[in-house]
C-alpha cells in the first residue's frame, strides 16, 4: 500500500510529497524495517533494490511477519533533476537531519521522515556513491555505533564493513539522528551514481531477506551470507590527484594490489603527455575506485584498505 | 598597498591557472584578515571586499594606521565557480566554505580550504563577508558563532545595528567562521543585505562598519561612517546615545521568530527587512500562480522588527517568509 508520509506544496500547481510502499504481513505491528533511499539524486543503485525488494516480498508474503516499509526517493526533485543536492537549497539533504518542523520546507520535510521512520525495529539506508567514485557494495558504520551495529550489518551480505570515525559534521546524516533516538540504522554504499548495478542489488536483496530472518520477519531458512571484511581488520588508504587531467585505471575495482603498483595515470590530452602515476602506497584491497575521468587537482583516485590478505 | 600572490588555483583541466591574491596594508602584524567571495556567487562580497581595499589604501597614504596594524584582505577565492556561474565549485558542487580547516592533502575543496585557511590564520581578527543558505535579504548585521571561544562584545564595536549570536549547527563546524575561532582568531561574519547582486547601500555599511571597528580598537581614526548613521536615520532607529555603536543591539538566534506560509505559490512583499511592524500587519501574500487570487495572508504574530526575508518571487509551502525580531518591552 502506497502511503504519504510528508508533504508540502511547491510553487506552481505541484505537491512535493514522500512516499513509501507498506508491505505487511502477518502480526503486522509485530516488527518493522525501513528500507529508504535517494537521499541524493544522483544515487540510483536504491532504485533497484526497492523495486525487486518488493517483488521478491510479495512472493514470500506467506512467510513475511510484521512490516517493511520501502522508501524509494527521499529527495524526488533531486533524482527527477538528476541533482544530487536539494534543488534550489544550499545544504546537503543528509546534512540536515533530524530537520525541524520550525525551519526551511526541506527541514520540515526531513522531520517528517524522521518521524515516520523512528521506532522501526531497523533502518537500511542504501547510498550509491556519486558520480565519480565507484565502491564495493559495503556498510558504513560511525565508530559510535560499532558495538550494536557490526554484528547486524555482517548479516547484510556485502563484502566490506568501513567503521570509520566520528565527526560533528556527520552528526546531521539521517543515520546518525535515528541511531541516536535507538532507531538502529545502517548506512549502505554500493555502485556508482547515475547507474544500476544489478549484481550489487541483487546482493543487498539476500542480505535483506537474511537479516529480516534474523529479526524473526521472515520464517524458514535464513540465505546464506558470505563474510564481509571489516576495516578494523586493516587501515584505509587514500590516493588523490596532484594534478588535473583525464584518469585513467590501470587496475580493476575490488583487485587485490601490492605496494607500488600503479593504480591509474592522468593524461594531458592537450600535450599529450602523462603528467601523473599514481601509485598505491600499502598492499590491500581497491574497494573505491575514480569512476568518471575528469579530475581536478585533488581528486579521490582510490580507497585501499590495507594491512589484508587476498 | 602590497598585493601579494597568495596561491594559485589550477585545478582544472582546459582552464588556466588562477592566482588567488591578497592586499596587504600597514605593518607586517597580523592584526586583522578579511575575506571577501568564497562562493561563486558572492559579487556583493567581493565588491564589499575590494571597496574596503581602496578605503584602505586611501588611510594608509593618509598615514592614518596606528603603527601595529596589518591588514590582509582578500577579494575572492572563488573565481573558477564565479566565472562559469556556479556558487558552488564546478566539477562536484562541494562548498568550500564547509570544509574549513581544509586538509592539504584531500580532495580539490579541502585543498582549496586548507590554502586559504593557511592564508588567513594566525590574525587577531578576522572578518568573513558571507552569503547565507537561504535566498533572502538581511538587515545588515555582524555575526558571531558561539563556540566557547568568541567574545561577544567585541561584535558591537562594528556600529552595525545588529549583533546576531548564532549557536552552531552540526554543519557550521567547518565554515571559516567557526575554524578561525577555534584556532585562535576572534571571528565575525558580516552580512550586506544581498549576494548576487551589488546593493551599493549595504556594502557601504559593511565596509565602513570594518574601518568603525578598528577605529574602536584605536588603529584608525574614525567616526560611525555616514553610511550607517543614515541607515538608522531611515529606520527611526538613531537616538542620542552615547558612545557611538551602542545602538547595536544584540540578538540571539534562537530568538527570532520564524514566520512561515502553508501554501506555495506567488510572494508578494509588502514589508522589508529592518521594518518595523506591529502584530497584525499585512507582511506578505501568497498569491495563486495561475489566477493571481489571494491563497494566503501572512501577518505579523507580534509586534517587532523583520530581520530577514524570502526574496525569491516563487515560495514553496513551509518555507521561511521572514524572521522577525520581536518586540521585548
Amino acid at each position: 500500500m502506497i502511503e504519504t508520509v510528508v508533504k508540502a506544496s511547491l510553487p506552481v500547481g505541484e505537491t512535493l510529497a514522500i512516499q513509501k510502499n507498506r508491505i505487511t504481513g502477518k502480526k503486522a505491528k509485530s516488527r518493522r524495517l525501513a528500507i529508504v533511499t535517494g537521499t541524493h539524486g544522483d544515487e540510483l543503485e536504491g532504485q533497484y533494490v526497492a523495486w525487486q525488494l518488493a517483488r521478491v516480498l510479495e512472493e514470500k508474503k506467506d512467510a513475511l511477519r510484521g512490516t517493511v516499509d520501502i522508501y524509494p526517493a527521499l529527495n524526488p526533485l533531486g533524482i527527477s533533476t538528476i541533482y544530487r543536492g536539494l534543488p534550489g537549497f544550499d545544504l546537503d539533504m543528509n546534512r540536515i537531519f533530524p530537520g525541524s518542523r520550525n525551519e526551511t520546507m526541506y527541514e520540515y520535510i526531513a522531520n517528517g521522515i524522521v518521524r515516520d521512520i523512528k521506532g522501526a525495529d531497523l533502518c537500511i539506508d542504501i547510498h550509491a556513491s556519486n558520480i565519480f567514485l565507484r565502491e564495493i557494495p559495503q556498510v558504513r558504520i560511525n565508530e559510535k555505533t560499532e558495538k550494536e551495529l557490526v554484528p547486524l550489518a555482517k548479516l547484510l551480505n556485502m563484502d566490506y564493513i568501513w567503521v570509520h570515525s566520528a565527526a560533528t559534521v556527520l552528526e546531521s546524516t539521517l543515520a546518525y539522528s535515528l541511531n541516536m533516538v535507538k532507531t538502529k540504522t545502517l548506512v549502505v554504499e554500493m555502485g556508482v551514481g547515475m547507474r544500476i548495478t544489478r549484481s550489487y542489488g541483487d546482493q543487498l536483496i539476500t542480505g535483506i531477506l537474511s537479516v529480516m530472518s534474523h529479526l524473526g520477519m521472515l520464517t524458514g531458512p535464513a540465505p546464506a551470507v558470505k563474510q564481509p571484511v571489516v576495516s578494523t581488520d586493516g587501515s584505509v588508504a587514500f590516493i588523490n590527484a596532484d594534478a588535473s587531467g583525464f584518469f585513467m585505471p590501470q587496475v580493476m575495482h575490488g583487485d587485490y594490489v601490492k605496494k607500488g603498483q600503479m593504480i591509474g595515470f592522468i593524461a594531458d590530452s592537450l600535450n599529450g603527455e602523462t603528467k601523473e602515476e599514481l601509485f598505491s602506497p600499502v598492499d590491500g584491497m581497491v574497494f573505491t575506485l575514480r569512476e568518471y575521468p575528469v579530475v581536478n587537482e585533488g581528486s579521490l583516485i582510490a580507497r585501499i584498505l590495507g594491512g589484508i590478505g587476498s | 598597498m602590497r598585493r601579494v600572490k597568495l596561491f594559485t588555483i589550477d585545478a582544472l583541466p582546459y582552464r588556466q591557472p588562477i592566482p588567488v591574491y591578497g592586499y596587504r596594508f600597514g605593518s607586517r602584524k597580523k592584526t586583522l584578515a578579511v575575506m571577501g567571495a568564497i562562493r561563486g556567487d558572492e559579487v556583493q562580497q567581493m565588491y564589499v571586499a575590494a571597496r574596503l581595499v581602496r578605503k584602505f589604501s586611501e588611510l594608509e597614504k593618509q598615514g592614518a594606521f596606528a603603527p601595529d596594524l596589518g591588514v590582509l584582505v582578500v577579494p575572492c577565492a572563488g573565481q573558477f565557480s564565479m566565472n562559469v556561474s556556479k556558487r558552488f565549485w564546478p566539477l562536484d558542487n562541494t562548498d568550500i566554505n564547509r570544509m574549513f580547516p581544509g586538509y592539504d592533502g584531500g580532495e580539490t575543496t579541502q585543498r582549496l580550504a586548507d590554502r586559504i585557511f593557511k592564508a588567513l590564520q594566525g590574525y587577531r581578527w578576522g572578518i568573513h563577508l558571507a552569503s547565507f543558505y537561504l535566498p533572502g535579504d538581511f538587515v545588515p548585521h555582524v555575526r558571531i558563532m558561539n563556540t566557547g571561544y568568541e567574545d561577544n562584545e567585541e561584535g558591537l564595536d562594528f556600529g552595525l545595528p545588529y549583533l546576531m549570536i548564532r549557536q552552531p549547527h552540526p554543519y557550521d563546524t567547518t565554515t571559516l567562521n567557526y575554524n578561525w575561532q577555534v584556532w585562535d582568531t576572534a571571528a565575525f561574519s558580516i552580512y550586506s543585505k544581498t549576494t548576487n547582486f551589488i546593493d551599493e547601500e549595504s556594502a557601504e555599511m559593511a565596509a565602513d562598519s570594518v574601518l568603525f571597528f578598528l577605529a574602536k580598537k584605536g588603529m584608525l581614526p574614525y567616526k560611525l561612517p555616514e553610511s550607517v548613521l543614515r541607515f538608522l536615520s531611515e529606520k527611526g532607529m538613531l537616538g542620542s546615545e552615547s558612545p557611538e555603536g551602542s545602538k547595536t543591539k544584540t540578538i540571539k538566534e534562537e530568538n527570532l521568530v520564524n514566520i512561515h506560509n502553508r501554501t506555495g505559490g506567488i510572494l508578494i512583499r509588502y514589508h522589508h527587512p529592518a521594518d518595523f511592524v506591529r502584530a497584525g500587519n499585512l507582511l506578505a501574500e501568497i498569491i495563486d500562480p495561475y489566477t493571481t487570487a489571494v491563497r494566503e495572508i501572512i501577518s505579523a504574530p507580534t509586534d517587532g522588527t523583520l530581520f530577514f526575508a524570502h526574496h525569491a518571487q516563487l515560495i514553496a509551502g513551509h518555507s521561511i517568509v521572514f524572521r522577525m525580531i520581536p518586540q521585548t518591552n
